[in-house]
């Protein structure tokens, strides 16, 4: 059949900051750059980015890369590969330079020098006191980061096409990938795009749990992709999660309400952080809080009906303090809670917030796949940055701030990588299979056609159920096998989706039924990939595994300091090492985490 | 088959879309960067369905044009809008109504 085939040396899918930023380079650089996206690009949700992002300028007092770097291993619980991080703190005051030199707003020191603020695990000489490391543009940083590098692209002619959803990697018998199908949501039309370089940049899957922080559109699109390309997905079972958020609806209620005398409280009204952390109590960290919310709901204490979340007490505190100090607290508590926080307690769930896994990537942006004897072979004309990517700067848990530093650094790197390949013509534009588009038309033609299938509201919503359930912020062996054959069956639902609107003009059921293709391999990936990691690290907790002498906080490094590699096909787990070899300092030697 | 009924203009831009593909295309300028507005408009079209009016619908394109974090300001009545719009000002009562 024919179809419309699109030629361009780079495609970019995903228009937030790590794709604008590759964009950047590529544009700049003369080449042919579309970039494909949902949304309009400062719709996307690096918007919702405010802490800042990480570089150590030095600007308020002594700091330094080599400190960035401790505190990032230290922080990924030592899974992140020590080449990546110490790549990404020595670029990170470049990034952060030229970002100003695009025109960000950032707030400034009297002297006119980037203003730094402290941030959470960020540290001075190797550990020892907090530093003032994060860069900020009041407390809308991702927002006004997306619209400089947007407008660098407008003026470099970048050509971006909004409102376009990626459906599927075109690989050819090599292997290499040579472009991606896309959908015009305007006209339903299907169309391939062919690449010299193809550069996902899709941001994270935070919907597939029932709580998430994150935006509707955080759908995995790239992961999802690149599964079903057969590129396997490295560190899935690390999710961050905040203990704070709506429950039910998902919203974030800052730590600033605890600090400011706000109580925990389960069904009994008893204050339980005094059992789980004497002296913190409800100040404790967010591991230690999230984990004892997560006890109490296990035990039965939790509040509600169903018995599913704990309470966030305030109604002790001055009204006057909370309207003063916590400003949007109490409106995010009627619009999101139905409550008057004033007078009755909040309910709240620990929250999924981040990915840090993803789609396998080296330092220069290349994704990287086992092969024969190299478990780290990058695949011609195929790049990966942001939050979708796994370079694997943030291993088992991410440092606030080196999210945005993150898709700066890679974003770059791997628009800068791609433009030494197209250069130095590594690239081409291989003859596309003669099956490039066949994919991605069954699967529209299956929901078009499909009869007494399943309904995507609910497929969803029994998807992120069972990933709350199962492999939340605190993980239980029993609940984890369990849970792989229980996601397993929600796949299959999946696999049988029906649509009642098979219009083509912005038929949004389609939409949310091919996001839903996506979402689900994420699923699939987290719960097989934390069901057989078998030891706690970083993020991923498991109630079996113990805290002895040899496994400290339950961390295994005898066994487990090594990446997670899962497979679609089969749902198959294979493991590659982390990367202890930094470019040019001494490795960072592994230890207790603890702060 | 597209019938006149279905031509509702609202925007010159809008104008050769059917109605029922042009409200899909505004439920998915509905998504947006911040989860808080996300939420606020899922609650908002599950109450409407298809029964927004012309009017309605012109000033919710408009509103959609912000920023994602000024229109959160407005909708959540951190901030008050410089002018007096009453169908605009309606409309973000619905939207901020839990």
């Amino acid at each position: 059949m024919s179809y419309t085939v699109r030629k361009f040396d780079a495609v970019i899918v995903g228009a937030g900051g790590a794709g604008l930023r590759a964009a950047i380079q590529l544009s700049e650089a003369g080449m042919k750059t579309a970039v494909l996206t949902k949304v309009f690009p400062t719709r996307s949700h690096t918007v919702a980015a405010q802490g800042g992002v990480a570089a150590s300028l030095g600007n308020s007092e002594e700091d330094h890369w080599h400190w960035h770097m401790y505190d990032t291993v230290k922080g990924s619980d030592w899974l992140g590969d020590q080449d990546a991080i110490e790549f990404m703190c020595r670029k990170a005051n470049e990034c952060v330079i030229e970002l100003e030199h695009y025109g960000m707003p950032f707030d400034r020191l009297d002297n006119g020098r980037i203003y730094q603020r402290p941030f959470g695990g960020h540290m001075s000489n190797f550990g020892e006191k907090p530093v003032r490391r994060s860069c900020a543009a009041a407390d809308r940083t991702g927002h006004a980061m997306l619209h400089a590098m947007y407008q660098r692209n407008v003026k470099a002619n970048t050509q971006f096409f909004v409102e376009w959803m990626a459906l599927d990697l075109i690989r050819d018998a090599e292997g290499d990938v040579l472009g991606v199908t896309a959908m015009d949501m305007e006209t339903g039309e299907i169309v391939v795009f062919h690449s010299k370089a193809t550069i996902f940049a899709t941001g994270g899957a935070g919907r597939i749990y029932y709580s998430s922080t994150n935006a509707f559109i955080n759908t995995g699109d790239g992961v999802g992709m690149a599964a079903r390309a057969g590129i396997p997905l490295e560190d899935m079972e690390f999710w961050q999660f905040h203990p704070t958020g709506v429950a039910g609806a998902g919203v974030l209620i800052t730590e600033g309400v605890r600090g400011e005398g706000g109580i925990l409280r389960n069904s009994q009204g008893e204050r339980f952080m005094e059992r789980y952390a004497p002296n913190a109590k409800d100040l404790a960290s967010r591991d230690v809080v999230s984990r004892a919310m997560v006890t109490e709901i296990n035990e039965g204490r939790g509040c509600g009906p169903n018995k599913d979340f704990v309470l966030l007490d305030i109604t002790h505190l001055p009204p006057e303090t909370i309207m003063k100090r916590l400003p949007g607290i109490h409106e995010i508590a009627v619009q999101f809670a139905g409550v008057d926080a004033l007078k009755e307690p909040i309910p709240v769930v620990p929250t999924c917030h981040y990915q840090m896994g993803g789609i396998p990537t080296n330092y220069s942006g290349q994704v990287v796949v086992p092969k024969g004897d190299n478990h780290s072979a990058p695949v011609g004309g195929f790049y990966a940055a942001g939050e979708c990517a796994c370079a694997s700067v943030h291993g088992a848990n991410r440092l606030g701030t080196n999210s945005l530093l993150d898709l700066l650094v890679f974003g770059k790197s791997a628009g800068e990588t791609a433009v030494n390949d197209l250069k130095g013509g590594a690239l081409a534009h291989k003859p596309l299979p003669n099956d490039a588009i066949d994919r991605s038309l069954a699967r529209v033609d299956r929901l078009n056609n499909q009869k007494s299938g399943s309904n995507p509201h609910e497929t969803r919503l029994e998807m992120q159920r069972t990933m709350q359930k199962h492999a939340g912020v605190f993980r239980f062996k029993d609940m984890l096998v369990e849970g792989v054959t229980k996601i397993q069956k929600v796949a299959d639902d999946v696999a049988q989706l029906e649509i009642g609107d098979k219009s083509k003009v912005f038929n949004t059921a389609r939409i949310e039924a091919l996001e839903l293709e996506n979402l689900i391999e994420v699923a699939k990936a987290t719960m097989v990939s934390a069901n057989a990691r078998t030891e706690s690290r970083g993020a991923h907790v498991r109630d079996d595994a113990l805290d002895t002498p040899e496994t400290p906080n339950g961390r295994d490094d005898k066994n487990w300091l090594k990446h997670s590699l899962w497979s679609r096909d089969g749902n198959q787990m294979s493991y590659k090492p982390v990367q202890m070899k930094p470019l040019t300092v001494d490795t960072i030697e592994l230890k207790k985490r603890a702060y | 088959m597209r019938s006149d009924a279905d031509l509702v203009l609202s925007g010159a831009e809008e104008v050769v879309l059917p109605k029922t593909a042009r409200l899909n295309k505004l439920r998915w300028h509905c998504r947006r960067a911040l989860l808080e507005l996300d939420l606020v408009f899922k609650r908002y079209w599950e109450r409407v369905g298809d029964s927004i009016d012309a009017e309605e619908e012109s000033a919710l394109r408009a509103l959609l044009a912000e920023e994602d974090h000024d229109l959160w300001a407005l909708v959540s009545g951190k901030v008050a809008p410089d002018d007096v719009d009453v169908v605009r000002d309606n409309l973000l009562a619905e939207l901020r109504r839990p």
